[in-house]
């Protein structure tokens, strides 16, 4: 990568070189000069972000320490109040609530879409070609539905009158689920949530593992074979040392979009969850937010959201930056 | 590794029809339910195939004024979000790839970062501050939002593609003649086409589906883009037009269903490039 950045830099503008002197050949003298032309290639995204994404951030700061409600909105000033909004939510039991509910949500479905990819890239692995072709089609099918379309469809999977899964749970005799609600208690809607979230993430993640897979050197496994290694036994001194940087980082970008999940939330609640047994931060965010008009609040249970995502980011980084290294 | 065994064999087997199933079925089940029957769909037993299936409910759906609508919306805010990200991206990725200057690491870094930031968190503030700037119900308040959460990945993807490229080739069209961007124009660009397609397409994905911020940006029914529509009808129905709601979403999907299973193994390739090769 820098061996390819270390091009020499033909002086002046890129675009001004072409027009100005005709020819706009790269002096080699003037390497060294310190050139506009990358500053004005970067400035358009760099001003958007800045902007579009830089100020609202800043913007999230300072109304976390000023009274920003309904009356602010309409354009009275905002006056300056320090911690007190940081006080009210770490006073606040709900926000506690919601916080450990959120983690132990994103830990469960970050452990059950590693778990489940693994075992699904191990069975692609070993199957044949044709079936491998079509569980690998079924899994792209998966991974392809908009987050909002597969909530919906989940939504009428578990739906309570005409679901199909209160159909094959009373069918095949397990008991009777005619009518059975999935949404209203916090747990069953957290589980069905769950199915959603996993369902859509273990494609990525089993197709990136079964692409490890492929990686590894046939004649190691044989190695291990010939030393009479067994299955379990290869998987966990061959196979899982192999794979491991994969897993650590798939673990990472899991954890990152599992602790933010919304849409999914969002939709069962509207479908008959409680909202206040089933917010997570996202969810949380909103409601005080936009919902119930405390901007203020909402932008200190928002900033925790950015501190936990910076947090797995270094995380992630360090992980990145160490295999690196290792290379 | 396929196993030696026969049992082995079968049971790996039955594990593959699992899996098949678990990720097809959903999808199949919305495709199916989306051309039943009102009475099939509410039937003491459900109908599994289409067979004796109906029309009726896309009819019904694009009878509502408000499909077309909300599909004009996305189709505006995506065509403009994915044209105006790939242009800045292309330009950033070129100088990130072909120049050295001072803050280009803090910028990589910077862009990878961005990359994090939950824009759940952001949905306070982005609504404060596009209000302040009238763009609440515009097509450029959220392309705008949009176009600042697929820049730090489009950027990142196109840098990939461009690097990949060796500058050698550029430098022998500039011996011929060719200008620094006549030369990244002429060599770079055409030979980074494809993957150029795959991140235009990825971006075009994100903001199709993107439902948070339409939600909340696009709060009056005429503005909705597809997703917001969606769930729109999805309430108003309350369990009782699953057949509509399933054309409504298969609507919805099949445009990137489609995509994405034509660039699939390039997006692939640059969801885990930043990750795995760094």
């Amino acid at each position: 990568m820098t061996a390819r950045t270390q091009a020499p830099v033909p002086a002046g503008g890129a675009g001004r070189t072409a027009r100005g002197t005709g020819a706009g050949r790269p002096a080699a003298r003037n390497r060294r000069r310190r050139s506009p032309a990358p500053y004005a290639l970067v400035a358009p995204a760099v001003i958007v972000l800045a902007v579009v994404l830089g100020y609202p951030l800043y913007r999230l700061v300072v109304m976390s320490v000023e009274h920003f409600g309904l009356a602010q909105q309409f354009g009275r000033p905002a006056p300056f109040v320090g911690l007190e909004n940081y006080r009210r939510v770490v006073g606040d039991s709900q926000f506690w609530t919601v916080l450990v509910r959120t983690v132990t949500f994103c830990a469960v479905n970050v452990g059950l879409t590693m778990l489940l990819g693994m075992v699904v890239a191990l069975v692609l692995n070993a199957l044949g070609k044709v079936l491998r072709l079509l569980v690998g089609s079924a899994l792209l099918l998966a991974w392809a539905m908009p987050p909002i379309a597969a909530t919906v469809v989940w939504q009428w999977l578990f739906d309570t009158q005409y679901g199909l899964v209160n159909w094959l749970v009373t069918q095949s005799g397990i008991a009777d689920y005619r009518g059975h609600s999935w949404l209203t208690q916090p747990l069953s809607f957290l589980a069905v949530a769950t199915v959603i979230v996993v369902w859509m993430g273990v494609p990525f993640v089993a197709l990136t593992l079964y692409a490890g897979l492929t990686q590894l050197p046939r004649e190691v496994i044989e190695a291990a074979e010939l030393d009479g290694a067994s299955g379990a036994q290869r998987f966990r001194h061959v196979v899982l040392p192999f794979l491991g940087p994969i897993v650590s980082i798939l673990a990472a970008l899991s954890t990152l979009w599992d602790f933010r999940v919304f849409t999914q939330i969002y939709v069962l609640q509207k479908a008959g969850g409680v909202a206040r047994d089933t917010n997570l931060l996202g969810v949380y965010a909103y409601r005080i937010s936009i919902g119930a008009n405390r901007f203020d609040v909402g932008a200190v249970v928002a900033l925790v959201m950015v501190a936990l995502a910076m947090l797995l980011t270094a995380v992630y980084l360090r992980q990145m930056l160490r295999q690196e290294e290792e290379r | 590794m396929r196993p030696r065994s026969r049992a082995g064999r079968l049971a790996v087997d039955a594990l593959g029809v699992v899996v098949l199933l678990a990720a097809a079925f959903p999808v199949y089940w919305m495709v199916t339910t989306s051309f039943q029957r009102g009475v099939d769909i509410t039937g003491p037993s459900p109908h599994l195939t289409p067979i004796g299936g109906t029309l009726e409910n896309y009819r019904k759906v694009f009878q509502r004024g408000s499909f077309l609508t909300a599909l004009g919306n996305s189709l505006q805010v995506t065509a403009a979000t994915v044209a105006i990200s790939l242009l800045l991206a292309l330009l950033a990725a070129f100088a990130l790839s072909r120049f050295r200057f001072r803050g280009r690491k803090a910028l990589v870094v910077t862009v990878l970062v961005v990359q994090m930031v939950p824009p759940e968190a952001l949905v306070v503030s982005l609504f404060r501050v596009l209000d302040g700037w009238q763009l609440i119900n515009t097509v450029a308040g959220l392309g705008l939002v949009y176009l600042v959460f697929v820049l730090p990945f489009t950027i990142w993807t196109l840098r990939g593609f461009v690097v990949g490229v060796p500058v050698e080739l550029e430098e022998a069209a500039m011996v011929d003649g060719c200008s620094r961007l006549g030369a990244f124009r002429r060599i770079t660009l055409p030979l980074i086409a494809p993957g150029l397609v795959a991140t235009a397409v990825f971006a075009l994905i994100q903001t199709w589906n993107e439902f948070v911020f339409a939600l909340v940006v696009m709060n009056r029914p005429e503005h909705q883009t597809l997703p917001v529509w969606l769930q729109t009808f999805n309430e108003g129905a309350r369990g009782t037009d699953w057949g509509g709601v399933m054309a409504g979403s298969t609507l919805m999907a099949a445009p990137v269903v489609v995509f994405f299973l034509l660039v699939q193994s390039r997006m692939t390739q640059g969801l885990t490039a930043g990750a795995v090769k760094g």
